[in-house]
């Protein structure tokens, strides 16, 4: 069962400098599926895309191409008006994404109002303090009438992941949820958003740079290089054993206590790191500039090879192991 | 709470020629209605070439220790005990919160750099990297002719590997990577024999961070300073470093070893920060869906393969 699906989704931005005009494909065909009670990340570096798929998802931004297809939990697809109860987003910025004049109840009362979840006040206010404990900001009387300046970040990302719960969303889109907290207090918002994942058989959409967390917190991983996903796969497999180059510099990049002696820093040592700044390759594959590996072939786009139980890699160095899968969806047989 | 607990608590005392900065018993105060005491009786060393970690929440006084230890402090935040010195390369000793003036001017950069939090907005817009650098010699070496001030631009720009082509740029032409280059690059024109670097790399990418840590590696090897590395993120400081200081709430709580903090921890709050961080390619350990149990081990979607009937 799905209840969100993505199909060859593509944005293209365009850019002026001058007379000149260009585009530039921000998200090129990407597809996967959101399925309920599972988490799949989306990772890749700043530019990769990933926020804008978010923001597509969430109705934020326009698609150039392609479709996003939600389903309701009696496999009706959810149609235009009811589409924001079911997808909610939270942000990466729970400074930002609060208004600073309005209480904390006030953030939680308006979308159970506006998306119809309750009528007479007592109903409302019934709800505000179920939601407002529910993400453990409790009691919820003392919390409800503050206001988000009061509120310490951790306490204002608990607050914006209850407003995103209070249309009913099934889905969730979490755009760098927890980026901007500090490091003490991230675990505690993810174990909160496992929970009410489980407690709501959630789907979750996690959109994130920090591939430890995403090797934790998901089922599943898509890694997003300039606009296209490179990989997929289960997330133990993506981060253990990384097949596309571009996967295995970033797992190689990330710090890791257990390589202590400055061991790794060795390593990867080909592939220099300037990347956003190069000029983008015009064909073929996006990485080929960066790439260690690059061949004749990669002149090509190459399509999703199968290097691994439900696991793909964009990649031609996996040609010959198998024949080319053009639609591995996450969850389903391809 | 001192660093007397831990192992390195000699370490503290020592002066011997082979350390380069001394920090004891320094207390910093923001002298507002009601005073906040940032930093509190804080005592390090830091060997000549070392790499020190300090690491710690937002808030915990990181970067007002930085900040104390340059002499960037205006009021309301005062120093109101301890001291700062320097032991310099000949031999001299530098008390740092005595200098005035002049004095203040001729050490700050020449001896001892900062790397600012944001490279972002670290740098001035509207003018070119070029002629940031050019101010910094201008006004530390007068006698530099312009012929030679060019030729260290160039020099310190290969440094850092950036293309000295883009000297002429102005911040906003370049990635956030290069930027961080450049203010690297700024803090090594005088060639000091300390850096502090404020989060370096928190902005960046990992692959981005990577090659800047390399970079300061590489560098320190090649000219022997000394680097004070501040962030909240503790693996790449257990990475990175010689010792690590742990801070909370102003105080140095932990100092030792990265290979101790890492393996024998001893105060909790080191152990809740190591435990903030989940291991890339370990065990899943206390992470996630501690207590009550996880949708991965609780739904049949653990096996990938399982999941599709549904």
């Amino acid at each position: 069962m799905t209840t969100l699906e993505v199909k060859n989704l593509v944005k293209d931005f365009s850019i002026r400098s001058g007379w000149h005009r260009s585009t530039l494909r921000a998200v090129d065909h990407v597809s996967f599926m959101l399925v309920p009670g599972r988490t799949l990340a989306l990772v890749g570096e700043s530019g990769s895309g990933k926020s804008t798929v978010a923001r597509m998802i969430a109705r934020l931004e326009k698609p150039t191409s392609g479709q996003i297809v939600a389903t309701a939990p009696d496999g009706r697809p959810v149609g235009n008006r009811r589409f924001r109860d079911h997808v909610q987003m939270v942000f990466q910025d729970p400074f930002a994404s609060l208004n600073p004049f309005h209480t904390i109840e006030h953030h939680i009362q308006r979308p159970l109002r506006l998306h119809g979840r309750a009528k007479s006040r007592d109903e409302v206010d019934g709800l505000v303090a179920q939601l407002l404990e529910r993400v453990n900001l409790a009691p919820a009387a003392s919390v409800a009438h503050r206001r988000p300046h009061e509120l310490s970040g951790g306490q204002r990302q608990r607050v914006a992941i209850a407003r995103a719960l209070a249309p009913g969303a099934q889905v969730l889109i979490a755009d760098e949820p927890v980026s901007m907290l500090d490091v003490s207090i991230r675990l505690d918002v993810l174990n909160l958003l496992a929970r009410l994942q489980r407690e709501d058989n959630l789907a979750v959409l996690y959109i994130t740079h920090d591939l430890a967390t995403a090797r934790h917190f998901s089922d599943d991983i898509l890694v997003m290089y300039r606009g296209r996903v490179v990989e997929r796969g289960p997330a133990d497999e993506v981060i253990l054993h990384p097949k596309h180059p571009y996967t295995q510099l970033l797992a190689s990049a990330a710090p890791n206590p257990e390589a202590r002696g400055r061991s790794q820093l060795a390593v990867s040592g080909s592939i220099e790191a300037s990347g956003p700044a190069l000029p983008r390759a015009s064909s073929g594959c996006n990485f080929r500039d960066r790439c260690a590996f690059a061949m004749e072939a990669c002149a090509q786009v190459p399509p999703d090879f199968s290097v691994g139980v439900d696991h793909a890699a964009k990649c031609w160095l996996y040609a010959e192991a198998s024949a080319p899968e053009h639609t591995v969806v996450e969850g389903s047989p391809a | 709470m001192t660093t007397t607990s831990s192992p390195t608590a000699p370490d503290t005392r020592r002066r011997d020629t082979d350390s380069v900065l001394t920090v004891e018993h320094l207390d910093v105060v923001y002298q507002v209605a009601s005073p906040v005491h940032a930093v509190r009786d804080v005592s390090l060393t830091l060997g000549r070439g070392e790499i020190l970690g300090l690491a710690g929440e937002s808030g915990c006084g990181k970067t007002t220790l930085a900040y104390a230890i340059n002499r960037l402090h205006r009021p309301p935040a005062e120093v109101t005990r301890g001291s700062v010195t320097f032991h310099d390369r000949d031999g001299q000793d530098l008390d740092l919160l005595a200098l005035e003036n002049e004095d203040l001017r001729r050490f700050r950069w020449a001896k001892l750099s900062m790397v600012f939090q944001g490279a972002m907005n670290a740098l001035n817009p509207v003018t070119s990297v070029r002629a940031q650098l050019d101010d910094v010699l201008t006004t530390h070496v007068p006698a530099m002719t312009r012929r030679a001030r060019r030729a260290r631009c160039v020099e310190v720009f290969e440094l850092v590997g950036v293309d000295p082509g883009r000297l002429d740029s102005y911040p906003h032409e370049l990635s956030g990577g290069m930027r961080q280059r450049v203010m690297i690059a700024m803090a090594l024109l005088l060639n000091p024999q300390v850096m502090i670097m404020d989060e370096p790399t928190t902005a960046l990418d990992v692959v981005v961070q990577r090659g800047i840590l390399r970079e300061i590696l590489r560098l320190r090897e090649e000219l022997g300073f000394a680097v004070i590395f501040i962030t909240h993120d503790l693996p790449l400081l257990l990475e990175l470093s010689d010792r690590i200081a742990i801070m909370l709430e102003g105080e140095i709580v932990e100092l030792a070893s990265a290979d101790e903090i890492y393996l024998r921890p001893q105060h909790p709050y080191t152990r809740k920060l190591l435990d903030a961080f989940p291991s890339l390619t370990g065990e899943r350990g206390a992470f996630i869906r501690s207590g009550a149990s996880s949708s991965r081990e609780q739904l049949p979607g653990t096996d990938p393969n399982e999941v599709d009937p549904r």
